[in-house]
């Protein structure tokens, strides 16, 4: 057991660091969070950043554009960019962390050629279409439908929460080409251009009150046959491998950006008189020991992803699980700590607490999450 | 970074795990809950010959030369096994008390206000002069009281490397309450199925699990780096895990789970036992605490 870098993991994050250092003082100020072109064009920008000095895509096979690097050389790059304040993944996050990573594993020779160059180079921008409204946590029970005719899939149907669909060019659909097969046999993997006649995206407002996803009507969507990734009712097995990245890694830097929120969080405290408050003292000393073992835990489903070739475990659903409770109790403590001021919106960590009740739902609930721990991971009985 | 224990910190835990399933077994657990005070001299000595607590002691001084996270991963197994008697105490004796490394003595430690399996032990280290004894909790651990004048400030608790092998005591019996509840959940039946069937159920066990790994890293990690702000968060992590698993393994075993019977209150004895070991855990959050803050000058 040893945390410490390598030298070549030393070496690597050396470089980075003096990279960061030199690139981000000359970045662009953040644009607003509701202007959606200008923050696509902050986040596609970043990238391109990324690619021009060869960090993008790190995780990535070679045979994919990517850098081919461990999970462990990933992680040093996710705690140095986060740490040095570099832009979050932001409208980058499906195409570099879901559709790119499933078109690498299973998409043809020219698939990857056409879609993922533009992913690394910062120029285009995918959204995640899975969710329905009547296909939630069961998300195998969804029901867009399509149909084969010539050389194209016609899809109709609707998908809702859908991050980023305002701004993306594609979105990885899930279709159901077999009504008549078992739930999980007849369901198809698409690219679907967002820009295709018949598409119409409608933005919802979250409790944020910001426009952070949308609903997807689709009116018979022609859809080339060619942008099928996998083989036709395929699409699940598709799918699982994209979903197996997203709880792996998707939380790295969050958890090193909460370390800091709570380092500030004291300060506030003590300027603010509260730190006095023994009891709430002790809570944020308690989330700083919670936070800590969540970055061991990270470091250590990434040394076992290292050992297993890069294929994050089911202890991305333990991570999950705590994790999306620590962040609520985070903000919470930050509640305490504001006073009556955690009712002004314009004091930090007001929004951040809204935000953080979406990490109980999103990307499979605690519920679902709990589940997937006891069925897979303990081997009780599967319900029903 | 290979966060992961090596092939060799594998093996041995392994080697632990079935010597002590060798020697302190169900049957040997539940004898030493029926004669309460009795330490077994003849396990001492065999922990003591195989190594357990010269682990870290280095070759030249008789011991094994190994590191904190081997000394770590045994005392996870010692946890895990529930096995009894003044375990930590004697281990950081080794090499300063003699006999203490070939388990020849026993040596017990008045750390925060009591002293545990006093009566039984060759050598006491801090002050124990006045301790009376107390109705134990846990059959498996006598206890004595330290004297305290009233309002007397808090003790200032056990050394880290004490409170790091308690975290992992604590983790070892923290895993296995979970694998005793997810055992009877799959093999007990209601209502025509098996009560690990029930989400209720599922769910108390993946929350088991969860806090069992996140302890897991915590405490592994504090091995690494022995930092003592590392060695508090993985106390109060472990003692979470251990405590609040063995509750819900309890509630899991339904009325077997409230029998004397049953192992499920030999764990979380312990494990309450465990957490007035290394003092208030408070003084843990406290610390943790004031690292937020910038140092001041
Ligand atoms: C901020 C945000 C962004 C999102 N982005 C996307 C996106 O980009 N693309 C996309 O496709 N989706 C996205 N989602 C959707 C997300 O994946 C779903 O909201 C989630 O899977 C839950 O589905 P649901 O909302 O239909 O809730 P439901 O499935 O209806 O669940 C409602 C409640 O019932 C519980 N429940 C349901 N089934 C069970 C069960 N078997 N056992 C126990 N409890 C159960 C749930 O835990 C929950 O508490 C996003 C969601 C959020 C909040």
């Amino acid at each position: 057991m040893d945390l410490a870098d390598s030298p070549e993991e030393g070496e690597f994050r050396a470089r980075l660091r003096e990279w960061l250092a030199k690139v981000l003082p000359g970045l662009p100020p953040k644009p607003s969070p509701d202007d959606w072109p200008a923050r696509r064009a902050y986040d596609l920008g970043w990238q391109r950043m990324l690619y021009d000095a060869g960090y993008a895509g790190l995780h990535w096979p070679v045979d994919a554009g990517g850098r081919g690097a461990g999970p462990a050389r990933h992680l040093i790059f996710l705690e140095e960019t986060e740490k040095a304040g570099a832009p979050y993944v932001g409208a980058n996050f499906v195409g570099l962390l879901h559709a790119g990573p499933t078109i690498a594993a299973e998409g043809t020779p020219g698939q990857r050629a056409r879609w993922l160059p533009p992913v690394l180079r910062g120029e285009e921008v995918w959204c995640q279409g899975f969710s329905e409204p009547d296909a939630g946590s069961d998300l195998a029970s969804l029901r867009t439908r399509a149909w084969r005719d010539g050389d194209a899939y016609v899809v109709s149907g609707s998908k809702i929460w859908t991050s980023h669909a305002e701004v993306a060019d594609w979105c990885e659909l899930l279709v159901r080409t077999d009504p008549d097969a078992p739930r999980h046999r007849g369901i198809t993997w698409l690219a679907l251009p967002m820009d295709a006649p018949g598409v119409t995206v409608r933005p919802l407002r979250t409790l944020a009150g910001s426009n952070e996803f949308a609903e997807v009507f689709l009116d018979e969507v022609r859809v080339p046959v060619v942008n099928r990734v996998g083989a036709e009712n395929d699409g699940w097995r598709v799918t699982m491998v994209t979903l197996s990245f997203e709880r792996g890694t998707a939380f790295v830097g969050e958890v090193v950006a909460c370390r800091r929120a709570l380092g500030e969080l004291a300060r506030e405290a003590r300027a603010n008189g509260r730190w006095d408050d023994a009891p709430l003292r002790r809570r944020l000393g308690r989330l700083n020991a919670e936070f800590r073992a969540l970055w061991r835990l990270t470091q250590w489903n990434v040394s076992e992803a290292e050992g297993t070739g890069g294929v994050p475990g089911a202890g991305g659903s333990v991570f999950k699980l705590r994790y999306s409770h620590a962040r609520q109790e985070l903000y919470d403590t930050a509640a305490e700590v504001l006073g009556a001021d955690c009712l002004d919106l314009g004091r930090p960590w007001v929004l951040d607490r809204l935000s953080s009740l979406s990490y109980t739902i999103a990307a499979g609930t605690s519920q679902i999450q709990q589940n997937i721990v006891a069925e897979r991971i303990l081997g009780l009985p599967k319900g029903r | 970074m290979h966060f992961q224990p090596t092939d060799d910190q594998r093996a041995l835990k392994a080697g632990v795990r079935e010597l002590l399933a060798g020697r302190f077994g169900r049957r040997a657990l539940r004898a030493a809950v029926d004669r309460p005070g009795v330490l077994d001299r003849t396990l001492w000595r065999e922990l003591g010959e195989a190594g357990f607590f010269a682990l870290r002691l280095p070759e030249p001084d008789g011991g094994v030369g190994l590191g904190l996270p081997e000394a770590v991963l045994a005392f996870e197994e010692a946890g895990r096994a529930l096995l009894p008697g003044p375990l930590i105490a004697t281990h950081l004796a080794a090499g300063e008390v003699a006999g203490a490394a070939t388990g020849e003595t026993v040596v017990t430690a008045a750390y925060g206000g009591l002293v545990e399996w006093l009566a039984e032990a060759d050598v006491v280290r801090g002050e124990a002069a006045g301790a009376v004894p107390v109705r134990s909790v846990d059959p498996l651990t006598p206890l004595h009281r330290l004297p305290r004048p009233p309002g007397a400030a808090p003790e200032s608790g056990p050394e880290p490397v004490a409170v790091l092998l308690t975290a992992a005591e604590q983790l070892g019996g923290a895993a296995r309450v979970c694998e005793l509840a997810v055992e009877h959940a799959r093999t007990r039946e209601q209502f025509g199925r098996p009560i690990g069937a029930f989400q209720a159920v599922k769910h108390l066990c993946a929350r088991i699990l969860v806090r069992t790994e996140t302890a897991r890293a915590a405490v592994y990690a504090a091995a690494v780096t022995a930092d003592p702000l590392d060695i508090a968060a993985a106390r109060l992590l472990a003692d979470e895990a251990a405590v609040h698993g063995a509750r819900d393994c309890l509630q899991v075993h339904g009325g077997m789970g409230f029998t004397w019977e049953a192992d499920v209150h030999l764990f979380l004895k312990r494990a309450w036992t465990r957490t007035q070991r290394t003092g208030d855990s408070t003084q843990s959050d406290e610390l943790l605490a004031e690292d937020l803050l910038p140092v001041r000058v």
